[in-house]
């Protein structure tokens, strides 16, 4: 891949920099020349809406913290504040809380496109993992950018977070007090939240730079899951895919500037708008949409198992819900890729997404009984899928043949 | 220089250990401050202690103080209550308690406990549950008339902070 490099410089300036510092033979070896499958569907344009997610969070970020007051007397008006008076602050605020929605909502796509066409599976290990590390780093940072507008579901959802880790046995407590600043959440916790809420998305700037590099030493997996044989497999990044991702970015906006403009406020909760109080909890808390399937796991767990209590074992079933991604590349050891090849994981797999959006669902109901059961349930499945279904079927399911290169497959399309 | 690089230790080898050891222990010291500054500051252990006075809490009534910026139910407790806490056996617990240790003796219609959920910090609601106690409303944790854990993924009873009566009507927290 690393032998694609057409760049001669055109001018004595252009040669002298790329003696220097080679920057315009980089962005055209890697943002325009870069050969890429010439199959990809538009299930693989998220991976550029997702960069414009976070671009989006970063500018509008940076402009609400110019206006945003982190301390506990003063953050949930300042918001306010923001939303009323500030010039065109009302849309800007609303773009980056819906922002957050829609940034996962993208990557909840580009994950399940991943699982789908077997994009984990070597030698792209490491651009999975660090795609993983990118979905934690974004929850956390979701987390506390949710905390800083300091309503009752900010509060509460700081209180309900935190206290996870005072699950963890011996330096559960001192570690909780570590991560508050105090006994109880209070202005220490809003104020470090705030600190780290603009640090992070840098971080994932930066690891979003080693997805990205560590995409570009094995290229683009494509629909077909077969590896790229020879030239007439693949086209230049730009223009082919510049334009196509941009038009999905196109498309991708048309529901965000919908939900910016004329519901900024459906996915989040009207207990949002009444000041934290420390002494009341609203009567029914859930997080953001996007928590609620690894929300269901953390309430699913109300038993003790031998010598774990409910709460530890919560949290144990909650972080290794995340932790078992990480290990998706050695699950799942079939050696074909895409699931359109693969006539019995292609069940399994939508049986998943299925049982991921009922997770999601119950994750959004009160902790009754019967929500309690279906909860656990549907968290046994999920790791099942992981620990059982896909190593079995790895070893006893008949994939259906190949296509031998990525052209005959496009070619027999086309024919067809 | 072959040679030398053979031989299994050298001096040099010492004293890169010995200079790595004390550049390990130097980042140790340097970074321990740095996330020190996380832990509860002079203004939050400060009060640490407080006093309340019980006068004008009806039979039946709770209030909620804070202590350490921690909510704090103060409930005085009805007969009714206190027969049921009673009558629990201590085999139906999940986290054993007898209501006198939950109490103190000879105060008994009064229970102080920590109002956060003993699962992920909310607050349960009072006169409320299964139980005729606590119902913590996130995740359904279900808390008898002591303040006992019932059911629901709490682990453990509602917290009874560390509390003595000056007077009969007056107690000191912390």
């Amino acid at each position: 891949m690393s032998e694609h490099s057409t760049y001669t410089p055109g001018s004595g300036v252009e040669k002298w920099l790329d003696e220097r510092l080679p920057i315009i033979r980089f962005s055209k070896e890697h943002l325009m020349d870069f050969p890429t499958p010439k199959n990809l569907n538009y299930w693989w344009t998220f991976g550029a809406i997702l960069v414009m997610c976070l671009g989006i969070q970063i500018v509008t970020g940076v402009i609400l913290a110019m206006h945003y007051t982190p301390n506990i007397a003063m953050a949930f008006d300042s918001v306010e504040h923001i939303r009323r008076d500030v010039n065109g602050g009302r849309m800007i605020q609303s773009f980056h809380a819906v922002g957050a929605s829609m940034f996962f909502a993208a990557v909840y796509i580009h994950i399940f496109r991943g699982m789908y066409f077997g994009s984990y599976k070597a030698p792209r290990e490491i651009l999975w993992i660090l795609g993983v590390l990118i979905f934690v780093l974004m929850m956390a940072t979701a987390f506390m950018g949710y905390v800083l507008p300091w309503g009752q579901m900010s509060g509460w959802a700081a209180t309900v977070i935190t206290n996870i880790f005072a699950a963890i046995p011996i330096i559960g407590t001192p570690l909780l007090e570590l991560l508050r600043g105090g006994f109880s959440v209070g202005n220490p916790t809003l104020n470090r939240f705030f600190s780290l809420h603009y640090l992070l998305p840098f971080v994932i700037a930066a690891v979003v730079a080693l997805h990205i590099w560590a995409l570009h030493v094995p290229g683009n997996n494509n629909p077909t899951g077969v590896d790229v044989k020879d030239g007439r497999d693949t086209l230049p990044f730009h223009p082919y895919y510049t334009m196509k991702d941009a038009f999905g970015m196109v498309l991708f906006m048309i529901p965000f500037v919908w939900f910016a403009f004329f519901a900024p406020d459906i996915l989040g909760h009207p207990d949002n708008y009444i000041e934290f109080n420390s002494q009341v909890t609203p009567a029914h808390i859930v997080p953001e949409w996007y928590f609620l399937p690894f929300y269901a796991i953390l309430r699913a767990i109300d038993f003790n198992l031998l010598f774990i209590d409910s709460k530890l074992l919560g949290v144990i079933f909650f972080g290794g819900s995340i932790v078992i991604l990480f290990l998706l590349p050695w699950l799942d050891t079939s050696k074909v890729r895409s699931g359109n090849f693969r006539p019995m994981f292609k069940w399994f797999y939508w049986l998943f997404v299925v049982n991921f959006v009922a997770l999601t669902y119950l994750g959004a109901q009160p902790a009754d009984a019967t929500g309690v059961l279906f909860s656990k349930i549907c968290t046994a499945y999920y790791f099942i899928h992981f620990i059982v279904i896909l190593p079995v079927l790895s070893r006893i399911e008949k994939p259906r043949p190949l296509p031998t290169s990525i052209s005959e497959s496009v070619l027999a399309k086309s024919h067809a | 220089m072959a040679t030398e690089a053979q031989q299994s230790t050298t001096r040099r080898d010492f004293l890169f250990v010995a200079t790595g050891a004390v550049a390990g222990v130097g980042a140790a010291a340097t970074v321990w401050p740095l996330i020190n500054q996380m832990n509860p500051d002079a203004s939050t252990l400060a009060v640490a202690s407080i006093e309340f006075s019980l006068n004008g809490i009806e039979e039946g009534q709770s209030v909620t103080i804070l202590w350490r910026g921690l909510p704090v139910f103060v409930r005085n407790r009805t007969a009714k209550e206190i027969e049921e806490a009673k009558a629990v056996a201590l085999a139906d617990l999940k986290d054993p308690e007898t209501d006198e240790q939950r109490t103190k003796e000879g105060h008994e219609q009064w229970l102080v406990m920590i109002a956060n959920c003993t699962h992920l910090g909310c607050i349960p609601t009072g006169e409320s549950g299964e139980f005729d106690g606590w119902f913590c409303p996130c995740h359904g944790s279900q808390f008898d008339t002591a303040g006992r854990i019932r059911k629901g993924p709490a682990p453990t009873n509602l917290v009874v902070p560390p509390y003595e009566f000056i007077s009969d009507s007056l107690i000191q927290i912390g």
